[in-house]
C-alpha cells in the first residue's frame, strides 16, 4: 500500500539529490521523508475517519446514551469506549468533567471516560500504525480502553464524590437542569467538506511535532549505542517499567511527537510493553492537565486520580511484557 | 447590535476561533460586540461540553470545532 512513498523517496534522496545509498545521511534521510509521508497520509485518513464517526457520535449523544441506558456495570467500559472516539483536546477535559457529573452520570463513570480520552485518540492510533503496525495498535488501544474501564470503576468504588470543588457539588446537586442536545440536522455529505477541514486542520496542527518526533527519532537513531537501553532498562530488572512510568507521568509531550521517539527505544532494546507503559504516562497524566483539573478536584482528589491511573499503568507496563 | 461571545478556557483552538471572528466582523463590516468568555463557571451555563463554542446573541451556534471566516460571515446575516 505505501510501496510508491519508497520509489519516491528513493527518487528523491538518491536521485535528485544525489546522495549515496551507502551513506548514513542519504538512508537517515530516505527513512525520514518516507516516515513523514507515511505518517501525514495515516493521520490525514484517520483523523477524517473519525470525523465522520464522530458525526454520528457527538460527545452530547454519548453523554444522553450513558444517562438514559441502564448497562450493568458495562457503563464503565462504554464510558471508555467514547473517550477513545471522541476527539481529545486538554481545554475540553473541564466542560466535559461538568457535562457529565451535570447529566447525572456517576463520578466513576465520567472518570473512564477522562482517563481515556487522551490515552487513546486518532493521532495516537494514527502514529502507533505508521510506526508500530497494526497489531501493537490494537494492543495498545485495546489496553487503553480497558485500563480507562477498571480505574474509572476502582476510582468510583472509592466513593470520592465529597472531594470534588464546592462549585462542582452545587452542579451536582441542581442536575435536573442538564439540557439535552439538539441533533444535528445537516446531512453527512452536506458536512464533508467541513469535515475534511477539520481533519486537514487537525493534521496540519500537529505536523511540526510529527516532524521534530522524526528528526529525533532520525538522529538518537544513529547515535545511541545498540544495546543502550538493553543495560539499563531490560525486561528482566522488575524496577524498569515502574521507573520509565513514574518518570513519564510529569512529562507533557505531543504524542505526535514521542510516538517516532519511542521507536527508537524499542529498536534499541526496550520492550515494547515498557515503551507502551512510557507512552501512556506520558501523554495521560500531565502536569498542565492537573492544573486543569485541579478546577475540578481537591488536591486530594486529583493525588489519588493520578497515582490510580499511574499504578493501572505500570500494571499494564508489566503484562505487556509478559505477553508481548 | 450583535453580540458574539466566544466560549473556551484559552486553547489555541478558542483563539483562532476568536481570530476568525474579529476577521469575519472586519470583512462584512457588521456591527457587532465580541466578547471571550474563559471563565469556567460562566461557560458552564451555556451546558456545552465541548469547547470552543461561539454564541451568538445567546444562542449557541457553534460548538467543538474551529468555524471559518465565511461561516462566521453567514451567522451574522
Amino acid at each position: 500500500m505505501f510501496d510508491w512513498i519508497h520509489y519516491f523517496a528513493d527518487w528523491l534522496i538518491y536521485g535528485v539529490f544525489q546522495l549515496s545509498e551507502e551513506s548514513k545521511l542519504g538512508t537517515s534521510l530516505n527513512f525520514f521523508v518516507y516516515d513523514t509521508l507515511k505518517i501525514l497520509i495515516l493521520l490525514f485518513v484517520i483523523v477524517f475517519i473519525m470525523g465522520i464517526v464522530n458525526a454520528y457520535f457527538p460527545v452530547e449523544r454519548l453523554r444522553d446514551y450513558l444517562q438514559r441506558k441502564k448497562l450493568y456495570g458495562l457503563e464503565y467500559f462504554f464510558a471508555s469506549l467514547f473517550g477513545s472516539i471522541t476527539p481529545f483536546c486538554s481545554c475540553s477535559s473541564v466542560p466535559l468533567f461538568i457535562g457529565f457529573v451535570q447529566g447525572g452520570i456517576p463520578l466513576g463513570v465520567t472518570l473512564s471516560f477522562l482517563i481515556t480520552s487522551p490515552l487513546v485518540n486518532q493521532i495516537a492510533i494514527a502514529m502507533f500504525l505508521g510506526i508500530f503496525g497494526l497489531k501493537a495498535t490494537l494492543i495498545y488501544a485495546t489496553s487503553g480502553i480497558l485500563l480507562g474501564t477498571f480505574g474509572g470503576w476502582f476510582l468510583g468504588k472509592l466513593k470520592l464524590e465529597h472531594l470534588l470543588t464546592d462549585w462542582v457539588k452545587e452542579i451536582i446537586a441542581n442536575k435536573a437542569n442538564a439540557a439535552s442536545f439538539e441533533e444535528e440536522k445537516r446531512t453527512l455529505v452536506e458536512r464533508l467538506p467541513e469535515i475534511t477541514r477539520e481533519a486537514w486542520g487537525i493534521v496540519r496542527g500537529v505536523l511540526l511535532y510529527v516532524i521534530i518526533g522524526i528528526g529525533i527519532g532520525a538522529a538518537m537513531y544513529g547515535y545511541v549505542p545498540e544495546d543502550f537501553f538493553e543495560q539499563h532498562l531490560s525486561k528482566d530488572k522488575w524496577w524498569s517499567v515502574p521507573l520509565a512510568v513514574v518518570l513519564a507521568v510529569p512529562m507533557y509531550a505531543n504524542v505526535a511527537a514521542i510516538v517516532p521517539v519511542i521507536q527508537v527505544f524499542v529498536a534499541k532494546g526496550i520492550p515494547l510493553g515498557t515503551a507502551i507503559a512510557f507512552m501512556m504516562a506520558t501523554v495521560g497524566l500531565s502536569i498542565p492537565e492537573g492544573t486543569l483539573l485541579k478546577k475540578v478536584m481537591s488536591f486530594k482528589l486529583l493525588m489519588i486520580f493520578f497515582a490510580t491511573i499511574t499504578v493501572f499503568i505500570i500494571i499494564s507496563g508489566y503484562l505487556f511484557n509478559l505477553i508481548l | 447590535m450583535t453580540t458574539i461571545k466566544i466560549l473556551g478556557t484559552g486553547c489555541a483552538k478558542c483563539k483562532s476561533t476568536y481570530n476568525n471572528v474579529l476577521k469575519a466582523i472586519e470583512e462584512s463590516g457588521a456591527q457587532a460586540n465580541v466578547i471571550k468568555v474563559e471563565d469556567i463557571t460562566e461557560i458552564m451555563t451555556y451546558n456545552v461540553m465541548s469547547t470552543p463554542a461561539l454564541v451568538v446573541d445567546e444562542v449557541i451556534k457553534i460548538k467543538g470545532r474551529v468555524p471559518d471566516v465565511s461561516e462566521i460571515k453567514a451567522l451574522l446575516g
